[in-house]
């Protein structure tokens, strides 16, 4: 059956987007991963990849395209055997045959960091193989009560996720989505005489949740804060090769940071542990918390014993994750637990920063941008990629000396990734 | 000798606690229940079943009563109170005897003695004297709860009762005060007074059975009434007073009136308070508020690998409630092990519970009463549906009751359901699963009812609510 691309949502409140150019013609053959198209929203241009082979179809919109509806019919693409008469036949769907990931870092972000390995690292997203969600039964299921509340305030249910049994959407996730869209309908402008003007604008549930926890971790638990300079040389080298093996996937620094933290913390117990009032809990497997930013706040996905799992595994779960993160897709056992967290803002083009103890964990690694600095060996100037990281540690379980040992470990395994093979 | 080791520890073996100790077993978990007294805890043995077989009695003694009714002739119907109480002690034993079995054929250990929670992963059980240490991964709190006891209105078991001095009385009462008129107190009032007894109910809120919705409360007292039963609203008694052979209760009135009333029985029924004393809270610094353990949406206390469900942790105090938080958090439990064929969990949803009442009339509703909704807020469609209306009800001699039916005007929401009559017990269930698969009044209208059946009602109440009712 011919393949309906539509107009993605890049984000939950977009809600038109612009064609900027097409990539392919009509009746050029593709195959998954080729770039089709980019896209502009308000906030970036990104690049629509095709998810099937086949060969395009028909164009439905014209390079420069303003304003296209999310949802809109943009293209077809023809499976094998199939003519173009089929075109002629297509109902115009309403819903999507095919939905994209819902975020811009999710899809490449035309990749301006790209030539630096080190901010890859950072994207927690996919950076190219990004794997949109077939929707491959059209029903979509969801409570009587939810599909009359979602068309009496005009939403398009294909947009909300179900959290019901199998994913059906219920009252709750309407009311939910119907918070997140009128988050700008609820911003009032005070025009003080005098002061200045402000806008007042109502907390989202994620942002109240962000604001009592992170306020709960820093005022309880006692925060210091361990910093130190990895040279990324060897550990690019070391994903050269594992890339150039197979084009089946595509390992990033961050991977590599993931699984190093996870073999440090199997290395050093003593810094897997949590604060539990007379007891403290000391972890034998090493569960990875991965901040990922979303829209209107962030989360924080696991990667369960990352320390048992390959780099191939760790990179195909963290996009996985990304990927559902983006689309509040997440199950409560995909982001509630962990043993530790790492929080990577490299990509942004900050060198260092110091993070918030993701509570009750009793660490978190902050993961600044890898750059190419001077640095002196054996009284000899020379450059390296260099990233600096820092480590929060709960003070009340975690002693200065334990998370010099810890930092350490990681700062070897990064350094010396065969070491990660003992 | 090493302590025994379990996956999973369940304290309290009663519709929470036993239930949970099966879904445990099915996943595989070893597991253990400890008890310090009957398996299947009170529901079984002094609470929801044996108080049915009473109320058994009394509903076919009334249909004695009223043979001439049906063209039958039942000469001078009577009863032997013994042999009612031994009936009811009967099926309570049967029962937990049936517990007994399910717990073998589970392969569940079950400890007899009193158990305390020691520190998280091990348990204490004591019994005669000799104390035993149990080592568990997980350990499930479901010790449930108690009758509410007050300094001036403490049971005594002789003319002063609670509930299961009630459930196996000793001579019949001729003059009975009951105090309070939720399930518990209007289920022995009409019990007693079913078999002759002067009842009188005394309860502090301004209605009877102060959590239904207000139309079924005015409903049930005015039948109440007609059945002679007396009934004192906003009212509470201030002293018992204990003579040779009666009780005479000091009655204030709201606004400051008092009265004596002398009863040879007065039955206590004043709420419920948890199990929270020596079981180990304080010591590991479990957090009991108002009588009851907190805890999350799953059951977690916060302090890690000890839980608790049921009447332990809360109101609504219902069986069923508790065995649905038993399997739900078990199941979690599971899930946060790993265990990857556990989908689609989710944490209880008390607006959807329903809530039931045996006496006669019976009174059954789920979700919200049409006060409750419009204080929150919903501009509300209400239907209304009399058992007289119906064939089935006329022609089984129950024209008494009522449907009623809380929509939200806008989104067709069905926030609560209330019923009163005969058999609504067993039908409440129909409206629980539309709230609980969110239909709106439409997939209500669209359902096809089986003729003729007192169900018809529940339909004909959703048309009420939108003007379309047929057989009114």
């Amino acid at each position: 059956m011919a393949i309906s691309l539509t107009m993605p949502a890049l984000s939950p409140t977009m809600e038109t987007g612009t064609l900027a150019k097409w990539l392919v013609n009509e009746g050029d053959v593709v195959e998954s991963g080729t770039v089709l198209a980019e896209i502009e929203t308000d906030k970036a241009t990104m690049e629509l990849e095709s998810i099937d082979d086949g060969t395009v179809g028909k164009l439905f919109v014209a390079d420069g395209a303003e304003a296209i509806p999310v949802g809109q019919l943009i293209a077809v693409i023809l499976e094998d055997g199939e003519d173009a008469s089929v075109i002629d036949n297509l109902e115009l769907p309403t819903d999507a045959n095919i939905v994209l990931p819902s975020t811009s870092s999710s899809l490449i972000v035309d990749e301006p960091v790209s030539k630096t390995a080190p901010s890859e690292v950072i994207s927690l997203v996919p950076t190219t193989e990004s794997e949109p969600v077939i929707n491959s039964n059209n029903r979509i299921l969801a409570s009587p009560l939810a599909k009359r509340i979602a068309q009496q305030n005009g939403y398009d249910i294909s947009k909300i996720s179900g959290s019901g049994p199998r994913g059906r959407i219920i009252k709750r996730d309407v009311e939910n989505y119907s918070n997140v869209i009128n988050l700008t309908e609820k911003t009032t402008t005070i025009d003080p005489d005098g002061d200045a003007s402000f806008d007042i604008i109502k907390l989202s549930n994620m942002r109240k949740t962000i604001a009592k926890r992170l306020t709960e971790s820093k005022q309880n638990v006692p925060h210091f804060y361990l910093s130190v300079d990895i040279e990324l040389d060897n550990l690019l080298l070391a994903r050269k090769e594992l890339n150039s093996l197979s084009d089946e996937y595509k390992i990033s620094v961050n991977d590599f940071v993931i699984k190093s933290c996870a073999a440090a913390l199997i290395k050093v117990p003593e810094a897997n542990v949590q604060y539990c009032g007379d007891v403290m809990h000391q972890f034998k497997r090493a569960d990875i918390s991965v901040a990922v930013a979303i829209e209107g706040g962030l989360i924080t996905p696991i990667i369960r014993g990352a320390d048992k799992k390959g780099l191939r595994q760790i990179s195909e779960e963290v996009k996985e994750l990304a990927i559902k993160a983006h689309q509040g897709k997440l199950a409560p056992e995909e982001y509630e637990g962990g043993t530790f967290s790492i929080s990577n803002m490299g990509m942004m083009g900050v060198k260092q920063f110091d993070a918030v103890i993701n509570s009750p964990q009793a660490a978190i690694l902050a993961v600044g941008a890898g750059e190419q600095r001077p640095i002196v060996k054996n009284g000899e100037l020379s450059i390296a990629t260099v990233m600096t990281v820092t480590l929060s540690c709960d003070h009340r379980v975690i002693d200065g000396a334990v998370g010099a040992a810890y930092l350490a470990a990681v700062k070897t395994f990064l350094e010396q990734p065969s070491a990660m093979l003992l | 000798m090493s302590n025994q080791k379990f996956d999973i520890v369940v304290l309290g073996s009663g519709p929470g606690g036993y239930v949970a100790a099966i879904r445990s077993a099915q996943l595989g978990f070893k597991t253990a229940i400890v008890e310090r007294a009957e398996l299947g805890g009170i529901c079984l043995n002094w609470g929801c079943i044996p108080t049915k077989a009473l109320l058994r009695s009394a509903e076919v003694f009334h249909n004695m009563k009223n043979a001439s009714e049906y063209g039958l002739s039942a000469n001078q119907p009577g009863f032997d109170l013994e042999k009612v109480v031994a009936r009811s002690r009967g099926i309570a034993a049967q029962l937990s005897g049936g517990i007994k079995h399910l717990m073998k054929k589970n392969k569940i250990t079950v400890i007899e003695g009193n158990g305390v929670l020691v520190s998280p992963g091990k348990l204490s059980v004591e019994k005669d004297g000799k104390k035993i240490l149990i080592d568990a991964t997980d350990i499930i709190l479901s010790t449930g709860a108690r009758a509410k006891e007050l300094p001036h209105l403490k049971p005594d078991g002789d003319m002063i009762w609670n509930y299961r001095h009630a459930l196996v009385p000793k001579k019949m009462p001729k003059k009975m005060l009951v105090i309070g008129s939720g399930a518990i107190g209007i289920e022995f009032a009409s019990f007693y007074n079913e078999l002759g007894a002067d009842v009188t109910v005394i309860e502090m809120m301004d209605r009877v059975l102060p959590v239904e919705d207000e139309e079924i409360s005015a409903f049930a007292a005015k039948s109440f009434n007609s059945q002679g039963i007396k009934i004192l609203t906003s009212a509470s008694v201030t002293n018992l007073d204990k003579k040779q052979t009666s009780v005479v209760c000091t009655v204030e009135h709201k606004g400051g009136k008092s009265e004596k009333i002398e009863v040879d029985v007065v039955i206590v029924a004043i709420g419920i308070d948890g199990n929270v004393e020596n079981i180990g809270l304080e010591v590991n610094k479990i957090r009991v508020e108002r009588g009851h353990v907190v805890t999350d949406e799953w059951g977690h206390t916060g302090v890690k690998s000890v839980h608790a469900i049921g009447d332990l942790t809360g109101p609504p105090w219902l069986a069923h409630k508790a065995s649905h938080e038993g399997v739900i958090l078990v199941e979690k439990i599971a899930r946060d092990k790993g265990n990857k064929d556990i989908k689609d969990l989710h944490p209880i949803n008390k607006g959807n519970i329903p809530g039931c009442t045996y006496c006669r009339p019976q009174v059954a509703s789920v979700g919200l009463t049409e006060k409750a909704a419009i204080s929150a807020g919903h501009n509300v469609k209400v239907g209304r549906f009399p058992f007289i209306g119906n064939g089935k009800a006329i022609a089984m001699g129950e024209a008494e009751g009522m449907v009623k039916t809380v929509f939200d005007a806008q989104t067709g929401e069905l926030l609560g359901a209330h019923m009163i009559g005969a058999e609504v017990t067993e039908m409440i269930q129909g409206y629980t699963i539309s709230k609980t698969l969110e239909t709106t009044e439409t997939e209500l209208m669209h359902t096809v009812f089986p003729h003729p059946t007192m169900s018809e009602m529940m339909h004909e109440a959703v048309l009420d609510a939108f003007d379309k009712t047929l057989h009114m």
